[in-house]
């Protein structure tokens, strides 16, 4: 017997899994003093996330990614922890837990959460070497190294579990088959069509399916050798895995006497028929229903802890559950109903078959009742959100199955979340146990600026994705990024999208485009005309003063320094700053254009002038006699600045109100030879008249009486967008320094390929004006970053050329007969 | 092959690993375009995607093949062919690289000589 300590009540915890150090974590933020706690975990390990054992078997995270508590938050939290030593008995009338080797321990109050065991088919063979379930850590390792011997696997089971299994093991490199008894996968999660999707998809990975697949027997002598299926079809396999499902493990607690039926059987209050027990998890039933997944589950966490913290009121009930899919680049999500019950019910389907997109919402009585979403699933969250609230949609149903976006913009109610209100206890995300007072903790200490970081950082938002939002408004709330759901893959190379590697370009400090490769997993040892450019752009952005840039990997415009034409030949634009010239350079461009017989002069949109028709072989001499007169590259041709276009402004309009030519050169002189994203307009206005077309460009300024107004994320281009207002200024030095961060901030969040206009569109104004405007520290930091990296790129890319560099570039390799 | 006559067009590196740079032949619209890929392989095509003719000299080399930098046609270098779902080929030229100096097959009786220095 183990005496009490500090005349405290004691609590003893059966269970180091998620229900249950949910459970005390939620227990100790309520009365952190009340009991004397000792956990007791019959697995070796801290309490970890199970959920992401897939991602651990992908090789996608090691195994201390996924601990949620390290040993020394037991320390920190004044709880005993004994791993590795299951409890083999309760004594309900001396109120002790009997354990192997350690002998009996007092409670005053025991908790259950002893989970689940792998559901095993009734067949022969299940003894075999090769044979494993899917369910902790030593089964994982089992795994693994049964992946690194053999070649073929076979995963029973075509379920979510068994799917995830799948998957990680083909990462591993195996040969995988799923053997799945119903016609489609996940049958309990997505309709028919979403789960032929879904086979299709998987199938195109490589992962073969036998659905409608009874298996009669593992075959084999003392190691699985195959599987034998009830229609005589034959798997070879050397590992078996085991994913049909689970069962409530409530062998301890019918042994001790507890009311039991297929779980151990708990009222709302989550105690057991023994009022000095609770249970909680995977073993319990509760009004029938047994557990399996995490929303209901951490909802009785709540509920157990706050009754052990002496809350009669906490009641249980089920809130929505939802389900999503944890394979990189295949996305799922389902909630509540997969389909309408009966002719009351409404189910609304969007079905793109080419782009691989399902999505079906299901209403009751005008509220959402259910959701099922194939290939994009941002809205997953928002539809549960629905469910929960129980929303009345019809002033929005006919937009409801097109997402959030377009329903708010419909009259959807706009869902704001209140952070500032949010208390510092409260669980932001479920799946990891974060808590917003851990997000800001992380945020503020370590400088976090992106949802990727605090995923990385936190683990918040980093699993099921459902909290993302309430992620990204702390990040606001902070001053942090609000970024971007989705990040899709980059290209067919990776299945990293660019926010994550910009992210781990500077997080794991990779700086050539080899090290990106290696280290992010590249599957072509060249990468391709996709991803070089935009790993180039990204190193360089990041790592200004020490990145080389790799010529091999710009596109041709960038690597010459001219734009290549449809003929092969070249066009050639000096700068021409603000759009001023003057009677040199244009007698320069006029003697140039003879001299090397070009065949056409043109004046651009960007107010410069256009040499077209110019072989390669001319360049470094046409660029050589620009030069003379003063005139630089116009990098026409480059992702960076392109033109700062100007009207005339106050000097010679009659209703200019500022110097907006003036400026624009100013702006120009700051900005010019900077890589972007993609190329960046600019234009200055003189008055609101706004001749210089500045509301459609990626900056624009509009200069009025009482000074500037900039304006940013416009496009002329093939989807015209009119900018966003981002702030009215006084002087022209504030105008510099706002156009300068606002380029930087740019610069280095939004992805490649992507214009201002799509990128503001994305992030939002109001982030980017927290960034940029709000936030005068940030500015100053973006400013000063911008600035540095300018001296390190501004010198004329055409005089360096002119004077031999790259000769080869220029000269062909040889001439023949 | 008995008979075949090579022509010299330059050394290994004078071309940049995943680069490649332009032989001009007697016909000035046939241009050669010669690749040298990351591990230092050599192939050498006539310079114009099937597509629209583009230069694919002036491509992003990756792997074995180059992407045509007018409209991102994937072609293979070892075999001149467009990578599916397009269709097209492009003529290629035998090569051989003996001690770091490149030799093209020749069509018929020519000569080489660098260009003048620009």
């Amino acid at each position: 017997m183990t005496p009490a300590r500090n005349g405290k009540e004691r609590l003893v915890v059966v269970g180091n899994g998620m229900a249950a150090m949910r459970t005390v974590e939620e227990l100790l933020t309520r009365s952190p003093e009340r009991y004397d706690i000792t956990v007791i975990g019959a697995e070796p390990h801290p309490n970890y996330n199970r959920i992401m054992l897939s991602s651990v078997l992908a090789g996608e995270k090691t195994v201390d990614e996924v601990v949620i508590n390290p040993r020394g938050w037991y320390d920190e939290n004044g709880v005993t922890l004994l791993t590795g030593n299951p409890v083999t008995a309760i004594d309900r009338v001396a109120r002790t837990v009997s354990l192997a080797g350690v002998g009996d321990i007092s409670y005053d109050r025991l908790l259950l959460g002893t989970g689940s065991k792998p559901l095993a088919p009734p067949i022969p063979g299940l003894q075999l070497t090769g044979v494993h379930a899917f369910r902790d850590i030593a089964d994982v390792d089992a795994m693994i190294a049964a992946s690194e011997r053999h070649r073929r696997a076979v995963v029973i089971g075509g379920g979510l579990l068994g799917l995830e299994a799948a998957w990680g093991l083909k990462r591993r490199g195996m040969s995988v088959a799923v053997v799945h008894l119903m016609s489609t996968l996940m049958e309990r999660q997505l309709d028919a069509t979403a789960g032929e999707l879904l086979q299709r998809d998987l199938d195109s990975r490589g992962i073969a399916f036998f659905t409608d697949g009874q298996t009669e027997e593992i075959l084999g002598n003392d190691k699985a050798e195959g599987v034998l299926l009830a229609d005589g079809r034959q798997i070879e396999a050397d590992l078996v895995v085991l994913a049909i499902g689970i069962r409530p493990n409530i062998d301890l607690a019918r042994a001790a006497g507890l009311d039991v039926n297929r779980g151990l059987l708990v009222g709302d209050d989550m105690r057991t028929s023994d009022p000095n027990i609770y249970a909680v998890g995977e073993c319990i039933e509760h009004n029938g229903q047994v557990f399996g997944l995490v929303a209901p589950i951490w909802e009785q966490a709540k509920v157990c802890g706050a009754r052990l913290a002496g809350n009669d009121e906490a009641v249980y009930v089920p809130p929505p559950i939802f389900t999503s899919l944890k394979i990189t680049g295949v996305d799922v999500f389902s909630a509540g109903a997969l389909a309408a019950a009966d002719e009351a019910d409404e189910e609304i389907t969007l079905h793109d078959a080419r782009r691989g997109i399902y999505k079906k919402v299901i209403l009751r009585d005008d509220r959402v009742v259910g959701s099922v979403l194939y290939g994009h699933v941002v809205d997953g969250p928002w539809y549960v959100q629905l469910m929960r609230e129980k929303t009345d949609v019809s002033a929005f149903r006919d937009q409801l199955v097109f997402g959030r976006a377009f329903a708010e913009r419909a009259g959807a109610p706009v869902s704001k979340i209140d952070i500032a209100a949010m208390p510092d206890a409260e669980q932001v995300c479920d799946c990891n146990g974060v808590s917003k007072g851990r997000i800001c903790e992380a945020i503020r200490a370590k400088g976090l600026t992106t949802l990727d970081a605090v995923r990385a950082h936190t683990k918040a938002s980093a699993s099921c994705g459902s909290c993302t939002a309430k992620v990204e408004a702390i990040l606001a709330h902070l001053g942090g990024a609000v970024a971007h759901r989705a990040d899709p893959a980059m290209c067919k190379c990776t299945d990293h999208g660019h926010d994550a590697v910009r992210h781990a370009i500077r997080e794991r400090e990779l700086r050539t485009i080899a090290a990106v490769r290696e280290a992010l997993g590249w599957r072509t040892p060249d990468g391709c005309q996709k991803c070089r450019p935009a790993l180039n752009y990204f190193l360089l952005c990041a790592w200004p003063e020490t990145y080389r840039d790799d010529a091999q990997s710009r596109f041709v415009n960038e690597r010459v320094h001219a734009n290549i034409q449809k003929d092969g030949t070249f066009s050639v634009v000096p700068r021409m700053w603000g759009g001023l010239t003057n009677p040199r350079e244009l007698r320069a461009i006029a003697d140039v254009a003879e001299k090397y017989a070009i065949p056409t002069v043109k004046v651009t949109g960007g107010q410069r002038i256009d040499l077209l028709g110019v072989k390669k072989e001319q360049l470094p001499d046409v660029w050589g006699d620009l030069n003379k007169a003063g005139l630089v590259s116009g990098h026409a041709y480059a992702k960076g600045l392109r033109t700062v276009k100007t009207c005339v402004g106050s000097e010679w309009c009659r209703f200019g109100t500022q110097d907006s030519t003036g400026l624009g050169v100013k702006i120009e002189k700051m900005c010019w030879g900077s890589w972007t994203p993609h190329k960046v307009k600019l234009a200055v206005s003189g008055c609101p008249r706004n001749c210089a077309e500045a509301t459609i460009k990626d900056i624009g300024v509009v200069c009025v009486e009482a000074g500037y107004d900039v304006v940013v994320g416009g496009n002329g281009g093939v989807e015209v967008r009119v900018t966003d207002h981002l702030v009215r200024l006084s002087t022209e030095a504030e105008v510099l320094e706002h156009v300068g961060a606002f380029l930087q901030l740019y610069r280095e969040e939004a992805r490649y390929l992507e214009r201002t206009a799509p990128w503001v569109a994305r992030v939002g104004i109001d982030y980017v004006h927290e960034r940029v405007v709000a936030d005068a520290d940030n500015r100053r930091a973006l400013h000063e970053r911008f600035l540095m990296s300018q001296r390190m790129v501004q010198s004329d890319p055409w005089a360096e050329r002119a004077a031999g560099a790259e000769a080869h570039e220029y000269r062909a390799l040889a001439e023949v007969g | 092959m008995a008979g075949r006559r090579w022509i010299e067009v330059g050394r290994l590196d004078e071309i940049p690993r995943r680069g490649s740079r332009r032989v001009r032949g007697p016909d000035a619209d046939l241009p050669i375009a010669v690749f040298r890929t990351a591990d230092d392989q050599v192939f050498a095509l006539v310079d114009r995607c099937p597509h629209k003719g583009g230069p694919l000299s002036e491509g992003i080399v990756q792997g074995c093949a180059v992407a045509c930098p007018l409209h991102g046609w994937v072609i293979h270098l070892d075999t001149g062919e467009a990578e599916a779902p397009d269709e097209g080929q492009v003529s290629i030229i035998a090569v051989k690289v003996d001690e770091g100096r490149i030799w093209l097959a020749a069509p018929e009786a020519c000569s080489a000589r660098k260009p003048e220095a620009a």
